[in-house]
């Protein structure tokens, strides 16, 4: 039974440290199959945390702190869009430059508000995302088995957190099932194509790259406002590679990269797990290994040992309309 | 693919438009000064200052630079075979093992002029090993070498931890690092160097690597511009399409870049660990690898550019420093930012003032050619 009760904790943990994967896995698919990469998913989560952080603290209010992140995501995403669209610069410079604006401004901008060494104020009450409880949760707690898995696991979470497992089949429906992610999945494979069809791949570009900013919103306003009451300087520390490489080791697919945000949150619950606890059969497992899985992972994935990762044909690949 | 501007002047081109991005990236982080409630002409008033203001000042500044000479080739190397190297940063960190293999086992017997050799080979030969394997997948397997890069940095820092926690840490001993060298693993500063200009070289770690960097950047010139693989590069950095059709082996190309690209990433290691700290320390790097891409862009990934382009980022790592002493509310922090405003600028929006420029000299050049007409007539 405690065995039992070890592996819902696990389980658990890997449900809340995975949301901000998927909500960032899912804006870097937006933005991928239109045809634009983004290495600065992680710039934008940190920025949008930092915003959260910051009005919440200010308003008391969870719902501005919100969209305040959304907002700031989405500026930094033109800002991406306008570089690697409008001026046609390169993607992935464009990314790290982000990366870098949003780490140090952050920082600054925070210690000159707060005086807190970085930190906003932290926050309680109102100012912060509440767990839920589902209906019945305390009633069945004692049902052996399914009770714990309702109550322990599935119960309990942030509305972020449900919303994410949400946007996995929404996001499923927008790419696969309307006329919108038809043309954003053509425009990221053939943009000439589409442009003939009188189609503006410019527009449907920045649209896919607005709906990236969105999403990366949501995963900031996760870490600083549910998972943590508050930001913390450079709080994703390196959550938007990791989801990345989820993207990318999901093939550029919905469903695959829910599971690959929870294979990777779950090695990461498991290393926090497994400090200084030997691993029956292969004994201690040095945390640094387990810290570095989802990257080792992504290496051999891209190198086409388990299976091929194509990309988006025309990903990474400004379009010029005149020729 | 056709360059859809207009053709400029060389100075302009490797002139004036660098200066203008560079010239818009510091208005901006100015902004950023200004928001937060300080002046920013004092700031750059400090910054100055604390770069340049004495021997001991120039000295740091220089240290600095040497870091970002190295970091700032590697990058550039990689651009011109049309690789993006984000991996610099892990591979520096690797390249420090070399330096401290070879420092641990000969420092107590050896002078620094026979350990320093072998230092630069174990440097070089570590860094290139990691990024040996990106350059082999993106030649043999295909995968984009930018996000193998990305992954190689993470590895590599969960890789030095667990060295510097278990292996290379002496026994009895808390910290994460080496134990500290012996003479034979401390690099001479370069007091005669600055003496000649009438500076004092104070306690600053201007060290004898600051020459091996220059060296390296000749060499960078000489392999780019002097030798067939440097043309097959650029070739290929150039057309990838052109340098298949003209027979030039992609994938060869592809591993030997990543290799010495890796290779002069290491060597910045011998830097802080043999001529500042003189030990091996976590995270000594401390993102030169990032600063380097900013210092390749700047640059124009051309040697003579990123000397330059390297003081500057030495000048602003030691300012910042001096500004974050003078002004509290602006912590070095305000580096980072610069950085990535100077690689938007100059790398991702490095168009965005080129129509309007290159239509003020096609109206200048028109306006000439007019008079020309009416002085002939």
């Amino acid at each position: 039974m405690d065995f039992f009760h070890t592996i819902i904790a696990i389980l658990e943990s890997t449900i809340r440290v995975s949301v901000p994967l998927i909500f960032a896995a899912l804006a870097g698919l937006f933005t991928e199959r239109a045809g634009v990469f983004d290495i600065g998913l992680e710039g934008k989560m940190l920025g949008a945390a930092f915003a959260a952080g910051a009005v919440a603290a200010v308003t008391g209010n969870v719902m501005m702190g919100l969209m305040a992140a959304v907002l700031i995501s989405v500026l930094l995403s033109l800002v991406h869009g306008y570089a690697s669209i409008t001026q046609r610069g390169s993607q992935i410079v464009s990314g790290v430059a982000i990366n870098f604006i949003v780490a140090g401004s952050t920082v600054i901008l925070g210690e000159a508000w707060f005086r807190q060494g970085g930190r906003t104020p932290a926050l309680s009450g109102d100012a912060r995302f509440q767990t839920i409880t589902l209906p019945f949760a305390d009633a069945v707690r004692d049902v052996p088995f399914l009770g714990p898995i309702y109550s322990e696991l599935l119960s309990g979470h942030f509305i972020l957190t449900y919303v994410a497992f949400a946007l996995v089949p929404f996001s499923w429906w927008v790419l696969y099932r309307t006329r919108f992610g038809l043309r954003l999945r053509a425009v990221g494979e053939n943009p000439s194509a589409v442009d003939t069809a009188g189609i503006s791949v410019i527009w449907l570009r920045y649209r896919a790259v607005i709906c990236c900013g969105i999403l990366c919103g949501f995963a900031g306003a996760y870490l600083s406002l549910a998972m943590s009451a508050g930001f913390v300087k450079g709080m994703t520390a390196g959550k938007g590679y990791i989801a990345l490489a989820a993207l990318i080791f999901a093939k550029w697919r919905p469903v695959n990269i829910m599971l690959a945000c929870l294979l990777f949150g779950f090695l990461d619950a498991l290393s926090i797990r497994l400090q200084g606890n030997p691993l029956p059969l292969i004994g201690q497992v040095p945390v640094q290994l387990m810290q570095a899985l989802p990257y080792i992972l992504t290496v051999i994935l891209l190198a086409g040992f388990i299976g091929k990762a194509i990309p988006p044909k025309a990903g990474g690949v400004p379009y010029v309309k005149e020729r | 693919m056709s360059n859809p501007y207009a053709k400029l002047p060389a100075w302009a081109e490797y002139g004036l438009i660098p200066l203008i991005n560079l010239v818009v990236a510091f208005l901006v982080a100015g902004l950023v000064v200004l928001l937060v409630g300080e002046n920013p002409l004092n700031a750059a008033y400090h910054m100055i200052n604390g770069a340049f203001g004495r021997g001991e000042y120039i000295g740091f500044t220089l240290y600095y630079a040497t870091t970002f000479i190295f970091t700032g080739l590697s990058v550039a190397v990689a651009f011109h075979a049309g690789l993006f190297n984000i991996g610099s940063e892990g591979q520096a960190y690797i390249g420090g093992i070399g330096v401290a293999l070879a420092c641990l086992w000969l420092d107590k017997t050896m002078p620094w002029f026979v350990v320093f050799p072998l230092a630069i080979i174990g440097s070089a030969a570590f860094g290139a090993m990691w990024a040996f394997l990106p350059g082999w997948l993106q030649a043999k397997r295909g995968s984009h070498v930018v996000i193998t890069t990305i992954m190689f940095n993470f590895i590599a820092a969960s890789l030095m931890v667990y060295l510097l926690t278990r292996v290379l840490k002496p026994l009895g001993q808390m910290a994460p690092q080496t134990r500290t060298f012996e003479a034979g693993g401390q690099l001479p500063k370069l007091d005669w160097l600055m003496s000649i200009f009438g500076l004092n070289l104070g306690n600053s770690p201007f060290n004898v690597s600051f020459l091996l960097a220059l060296l390296a950047a000749f060499g960078v010139w000489v392999l780019i511009w002097r030798t067939k693989l440097g043309y097959e590069m650029r070739t290929m950095g150039h057309s990838p399409s052109a340098a298949r059709y003209a027979g030039i082996g992609e994938a060869r190309i592809t591993v030997i870049v990543m290799m010495i690209s890796g290779g002069l990433a290491g060597m910045m290691a011998l830097n802080p660990i043999m001529g500042e700290q003189y030990r091996m320390q976590l995270d000594f790097v401390q993102g030169a690898g990032f600063v380097g891409i900013a210092v390749a862009l700047m640059g124009r990934s051309h040697p003579a550019g990123i000397i330059p382009a390297a003081v500057l980022f030495g000048m602003l790592y030691q300012g910042g420093a001096e500004i974050a002493f003078e002004m509290p509310s602006i912590s070095r922090d305000m580096i980072v930012i610069i950085q990535g405003l100077v690689i938007l600028f100059a790398g991702a929006l490095e168009n965005m003032f080129r129509p309007a420029i290159g239509r003020a000299f096609a109206g200048i050049g028109r306006r000439s050619a007019v008079a020309a007409q009416t002085r002939g007539a």
